[in-house]
């Protein structure tokens, strides 16, 4: 067993209790504190595929503004936990037997139909990260530029809606 | 060395969770980090298989996966803080005013 595949394996351990951990908890602020620790465990695994700007970009945008403001919303509302209510009683049942169903299809699937494609290339030394930025770089500025200017204005009309839903409304007579 | 599988199946775990989050939970917050955790999973197999074929292109893909999910959830907690203000709760089982 090599380093990288122990190392892989107390990642994903990591990943997936504390994506369980956020399932699970009762309180909200618990569950966006493991999301947080999830989202960053996630970060170094895209460092371990020879992928550092992806891993920056989530640590800054996933970890950081994005779970600050789900924190923020959840204080502000108060709404760690909910009151205890009559629930639909054959709600839970079914998202079970639908969860169990996803999870033995998505086994069956990769056990019997996903051929060996091939390992991740060990990040070689040679290959240094600001090269690789250099061609990601190149190459969003170059074969994606319409899709990153889309982007900019996905994210300008969402500022704008959001302001929108939370202003106050005027009176109009 | 790491399968790429091996990324694939972590991916599908994470992505499983995600669903029975959104399928069980009964805060909209929570039912949100779901979502995201769903987006996340995907994330990880587009970095894995670019990393496999050598390609950028996966890596720009989660590039725009995150720009969306940060305008989702810019509006997206929006909405949610609208709903509370007129429901006084955020249990998505109360927005039911359209049942009959």
């Amino acid at each position: 067993m090599t380093l990288d595949l122990i190392f892989f394996l107390i990642l994903s351990l990591i990943a997936i209790s504390t994506a369980l951990g956020m399932l699970l908890s009762r309180n909200a602020v618990y569950s966006a504190l493991f999301l947080v620790l999830n989202f960053i465990t996630v970060a170094v695994f895209y460092l371990l595929l020879g992928a550092p700007f992806i891993a920056m970009a989530q640590v800054t945008v996933y970890a950081g503004a994005i779970m600050v403001l789900f924190l923020f919303v959840i204080m502000l509302l108060g709404a760690e936990e909910l009151p205890k209510a009559q629930v639909l009683p054959w709600q839970k049942l079914l998202a079970r037997g639908l969860a169990i169903a996803l999870a033995i299809e998505t086994t069956f699937v990769f056990l019997t139909r996903a051929r060996p494609i091939g390992d991740v290339p060990q990040p070689d030394a040679s290959v240094n990260t600001v090269t690789n930025l250099r061609a990601l770089g190149e190459m969003l500025f170059t074969q994606y530029l319409l899709p990153f200017e889309v982007t900019s204005i996905l994210l300008l009309v969402a500022m704008i809606g959001a302001i929108v839903l939370v202003r106050k409304e005027k009176r109009v007579h | 060395m790491v399968p790429v599988n091996y990324y694939i199946v972590l991916s599908a775990i994470l992505f499983t969770i995600g669903v029975v989050g959104v399928l069980t939970r009964r805060n909209a917050l929570i039912i949100f980090m779901s979502v995201e955790l769903m987006l996340n999973a995907a994330n990880l197999a587009f970095v894995a298989f670019s990393s496999v074929i050598k390609s950028f292109s996966g890596q720009i893909f989660v590039f725009f996966v995150i720009a969306v999910a940060a305008a989702e959830v810019a509006v997206g907690l929006a909405l949610i803080v609208e709903i509370f203000k007129s429901k006084h709760s955020i249990d998505v089982d109360q927005m039911s005013s359209l049942k009959g």
